[in-house]
C-alpha cells in the first residue's frame, strides 16, 4: 500500500509516516481513512458498473439474449443497491469529506477519529455481505424492497441484504455525527461560519440528513427481515398490516438520500467553479443556506414517489407542491454558479470540465424532476424509462461527475502528484458524451411508454435502446481511462507542490501530501473562503 | 486516542482544550441520541397508525399486560436514572468510592428491570400471545398479532439498548476501580454514559403508558 511518492523528498507526510498493513488498518488519521474509503468505494463502483453494462448489452434486442428474466431482476437490483448504498451515498462525504474537512477548517483531525475508522469497518462488512449475497444467489426485489413481494414472495436472499443495508446505514450515521460535531466545534480561530468553504456547508446539510433519515431506513429493513423470518408483521396485509406503510418509511429515508448524494456534489462544484474562475462564489450566503433549505425541505417530499400507490389525493397534492418548493434552492445554486462564471477568469482544466458538465446535466435532471412532481404527468411516466433517465441525470450526470471532478481537483493534494492533463480532459469529455448518449434516448423511450425493470420490450423501441447501449460503451471507456492515468501518476506524475491550481483555501496552504497532523500550529483565519484578489499571479 | 505527553492524558491529541473536547463529545452524543429518536420514531409511528385503525383490538390486547408489574418496573428504571445522575455527580466531585457504588446500583437496577421483563415475556409465552412463535390464544382475533408484534419489537429493542448500557456501565466501573480515572475534570465519559442511560429510560417512560395502560381510562 506504500505509495511510491516517498521518493519525492524526505519530508514527513501522512503516507510515509509509517508503513505496513497494520498502520493502515488501525489508523485513525482522517486522511488515511479517506484513502481506505477511496479504494473500497472504487471497487464497489466497478462491480455496480459491470451489472449496468450487462443490463445495457441485454437491452440491445427486444428479446432475452444474455440473461433470463430472473437474472435480469437480480442484475438491476444489485446495480441499484451497490451504486446507491455503497457508491453514491458514501462517495464524496467519505472520501473527499473525510480528507478535507479537518484541513479546510484548520483542525488536526475529525472530532471522533476512532468512530471514523469504525465507520469504514462497518462499510467494509456491509459491502462484504452484499458481495456474498450476490455470489450466493442474489436478490431480485429491486433496491426498493417493496412489500409484500420482498416480505412474503421473493425466493431470494432478502434477509442478509437487509442486514447489510442496516450495517451500511450505521456507517453513514457515524460519518454524519462526526462531520456535524467537527464543523461545530473544531474550527480554527477566525474560521467563522460565513468564512467556511461552501463544500463544508453542503456536507453539514448532508450530515443532518444522514443522522436523521438513515435510522428510519435501518429499522424499516430490520422490520422487513423480521416479517420475513417470523411470517408476521406490520407490512403484511393478510393480518391487517399495511404494505404502503413500508413505502412511506422507505421513502422517508430514500428521498432525502437523494440529497445525501447530490448535496456534496454541489459543494464540490462550488469549490471548483470558484478556483477556476478565480472569483468568490456569487451570492455566497444564498448558496450556503440553500444547502440547508434543501436538507430541510428534502424531508417533506417523500410522498412524490407514491402518487400511484394509493395515498390520499390531499397528501399527493401537498407532496407535489413541496416537491416544487425544493426545486427553488437547487435553482438558486445553478444561477449562482452561472453568475460566478460571468467576468470570471475561466480556465478549462479537467476539474472545471467536470463542474461545467455537472451544472448542465444537473439542470436537465432537476427540470425533468419537475415533470415527475406534477401529479398528472407522473401518472403517464411513472415507472417508465423517463424516471430512469431523470434520476441518472441527477446521480450519474450530477453526483458522479462532481465526484470525479473533486478527485481530479484534490488528487494533487492527496498524492502530491499531477496527472496527465490531456488524457484527463479527454476522459472527462468522453464520459460527458457517453453519458448523454446513454440517457437522453431513455427520456424519449420512457415518454413513449417503455416501462423500467423489464428486458422484453416492444420492437419499435429498439433504435433508442441501441443508441443507449452505444452510449454506455463510450461511457465505459471514459470511466476506464482515469485508472490508466491516475494510478501511473503515483509513480511518474510530476510533483504538485502545495498549490498547483493557485486556489484559495486552507487545504492549499499545507504541503502536498499533507503532514500527519495537518498543521504544525493551529492556523488563525483572517479571510473568508474564495479570497481571490483582482490580480492573481501566484500559480504554481 | 494517543495522549500528548505535554498535556493532560484525558485530552485527545486533536483537541486544544478540555472544554472543547467536552463540548464536542456532548454534542456528538446528542446527535447519536437524535438518531436513536428517529429509530424509535418509526416504531411509534407504526403504533399510532394501527392503534387508530384498530382501537378495540389494541385495548383488548393491552389487557394481557400486567400494569402493576409494569409500574414497578418503571419505578425501578427511574431509580436507576437517579443513581446514574448521582454517579455523574460523584465523578465531578472526584469521589471514587461513591462513583463505584452508584455505577453498581445503576447496573443492578438495570438488570432487575431486564429480569422482570423476562418474566413478563415468559408469561406471554404461556398465554400464547407471541406472534410467529406461540400464537395459541383463542380470545384474541388474528389481527391482535399486530399489537404483540409491535410490543415485542419495541420492548425488545429497548431491552437491547439496556443490555448495551449495563455493559458500558460495568466497563466504566471496572476501569475506574483504581486511580483517578474519570474523576474531577476528566468525568466526561461518565457524563456521556449518563446521557445514554437517561435516554433509554425516557423511551421506556413512553412505552409503558402506550403498551400497558390503553384500556385503563
Amino acid at each position: 500500500m506504500a505509495v511510491p511518492s516517498i521518493a519525492l523528498n524526505t519530508r514527513r507526510h501522512y503516507l510515509n509516516v509509517n508503513y505496513g498493513v497494520k498502520s493502515w488498518l488501525l489508523t485513525t488519521d482522517h486522511k488515511r481513512i479517506a484513502v481506505l474509503y477511496l479504494i473500497s468505494i472504487t471497487m464497489m463502483f466497478v462491480i455496480g458498473g459491470i451489472a449496468a453494462a450487462l443490463m445495457r448489452y441485454e437491452l440491445l434486442t427486444p428479446a432475452p439474449d444474455l440473461v433470463e428474466s430472473d437474472d435480469y431482476n437480480k442484475l438491476f437490483t444489485v446495480h441499484g443497491i451497490v451504486m446507491i448504498f455503497f457508491f453514491l451515498v458514501p462517495s464524496i462525504p467519505a472520501v473527499l469529506g473525510n480528507f478535507l474537512i479537518p484541513i479546510m477548517i484548520g483542525a488536526r483531525d475529525l472530532a471522533f477519529p476512532r468512530l471514523n475508522l469504525l465507520s469504514w469497518y462497518l462499510y467494509a462488512i456491509a459491502a462484504a455481505m452484499t458481495m456474498w449475497v450476490m455470489l450466493s444467489g442474489g436478490i431480485d426485489t429491486g433496491w426498493t424492497f417493496y412489500t409484500p413481494y420482498s416480505s412474503a414472495a421473493s425466493p431470494t436472499l432478502v434477509i442478509p441484504t437487509a442486514v447489510g443495508i442496516f450495517i451500511a446505514g450505521f456507517s453513514s450515521i457515524l460519518t454524519g455525527i462526526n462531520f456535524i460535531a467537527t464543523i461545530h466545534r473544531m474550527r480554527a480561530p477566525g474560521m467563522t461560519w460565513m468564512r467556511m468553504p461552501l463544500f463544508l456547508w453542503s456536507l453539514y446539510a448532508t450530515s443532518i440528513i444522514m443522522v436523521l433519515a438513515t435510522p428510519v431506513l435501518g429499522i424499516t429493513v430490520l422490520l422487513l427481515a423480521a416479517e420475513r423470518i417470523f411470517r408476521v408483521g406490520i407490512f403484511d396485509p393478510a393480518l391487517g398490516g399495511d404494505p404502503i406503510l413500508f413505502q412511506h418509511f422507505f421513502w422517508f429515508y430514500s428521498h432525502p438520500a437523494v440529497y445525501i448524494m447530490i448535496l456534496p456534489g454541489m459543494g464540490v462544484v462550488s469549490e471548483i467553479v470558484a478556483a477556476f474562475t478565480r472569483k468568490r462564489i456569487f451570492g455566497y450566503r444564498f448558496v450556503a443556506f440553500s444547502s440547508i433549505a434543501i436538507a430541510v425541505f428534502g424531508f417533506l417530499v417523500w410522498g412524490h414517489h407514491m402518487f400511484v400507490s394509493g395515498q390520499s389525493a390531499h397528501a399527493a397534492l401537498m407532496f407535489s407542491i413541496l416537491s416544487y418548493i425544493v426545486a427553488i434552492p437547487s435553482a438558486i445554486k445553478v444561477f449562482n454558479w452561472t453568475a460566478t462564471l460571468y467576468k470570471g477568469s475561466i480556465s478549462l482544466a479537467t476539474p472545471m470540465l467536470y463542474a461545467l458538465g455537472f451544472i448542465g446535466l444537473f439542470t436537465i435532471g432537476g427540470l425533468t424532476g419537475l415533470f415527475l412532481a406534477a401529479l398528472a404527468v407522473d401518472v403517464h411516466v411513472h415507472d417508465t424509462y423517463f424516471v430512469v433517465a431523470h434520476f441518472h441525470y441527477i446521480m450519474v450526470g450530477g453526483t458522479s461527475l462532481a465526484y470525479l471532478g473533486g478527485i481530479h481537483y484534490w488528487w494533487p493534494k492527496m498524492t502530491g502528484r499531477m496527472y496527465n492533463e490531456t488524457w484527463a480532459r479527454f476522459a472527462a469529455i468522453t464520459i460527458f458524451v457517453g453519458f448523454n448518449l446513454t440517457f437522453f434516448p431513455q427520456f424519449i423511450v420512457g415518454y413513449l411508454g417503455m416501462p423500467r425493470r423489464y428486458h422484453y420490450y416492444a420492437p419499435e423501441f429498439q433504435v433508442l435502446n441501441v443508441l443507449s447501449t452505444a452510449g454506455a460503451t463510450v461511457m465505459l471507456v471514459g470511466y476506464a481511462l482515469p485508472f490508466l492515468y491516475l494510478i501511473p501518476s503515483l509513480w511518474n506524475g510530476k510533483s504538485a507542490g502545495p498549490n498547483p491550481w493557485g486556489a484559495a483555501g486552507l487545504e492549499w496552504e499545507v504541503a502536498s501530501p499533507p503532514p500527519p497532523e495537518n498543521f504544525a500550529e493551529t492556523p488563525i483565519v483572517t479571510v473568508g473562503a474564495y479570497n481571490y484578489g483582482p490580480v492573481e499571479e501566484k500559480i504554481g | 486516542m494517543e495522549a500528548d505527553p505535554h498535556h493532560n492524558p484525558a485530552l485527545g491529541h486533536h483537541f486544544e482544550t478540555l472544554e472543547q473536547q467536552h463540548d464536542t463529545n456532548i454534542l456528538g452524543m446528542w446527535l447519536f441520541l437524535s438518531t436513536e429518536i428517529m429509530l424509535f420514531g418509526v416504531l411509534f409511528t407504526a403504533y399510532i397508525l394501527f392503534r387508530v385503525l384498530y382501537p378495540e383490538i389494541f385495548i383488548a390486547s393491552s389487557h394481557f399486560q400486567n400494569a402493576t408489574i409494569g409500574a414497578i418496573n418503571t419505578a425501578v428504571l427511574i431509580g436507576s436514572s437517579l443513581s446514574m445522575a448521582l454517579a455523574v455527580r460523584s465523578a465531578q466531585l472526584a469521589n471514587r468510592r461513591a462513583l463505584l457504588i452508584f455505577l453498581a446500583i445503576t447496573a443492578i437496577l438495570g438488570s432487575v428491570f431486564l429480569g422482570v421483563k423476562g418474566y413478563e415475556y415468559y408469561e406471554h409465552w404461556h398465554e400464547g400471545v407471541v406472534p410467529g412463535f406461540q400464537w395459541t390464544n383463542t380470545e384474541l382475533e388474528p389481527r391482535a398479532q399486530l399489537f404483540f408484534f409491535l410490543y415485542f419489537v419495541m420492548t425488545g429493542i429497548h431491552a437491547v439498548h439496556l443490555i448495551i448500557g449495563i455493559g458500558l456501565v460495568l466497563s466504566l466501573a471496572f476501569r475506574s476501580r483504581k486511580g483517578s480515572r474519570y474523576l474531577g475534570e476528566s468525568f466526561l465519559p461518565i457524563e456521556l454514559m449518563g446521557l445514554y442511560w437517561h435516554f433509554v429510560d425516557v423511551v421506556w417512560v413512553y412505552l409503558f403508558p402506550l403498551l400497558y395502560l390503553i384500556g385503563r381510562h
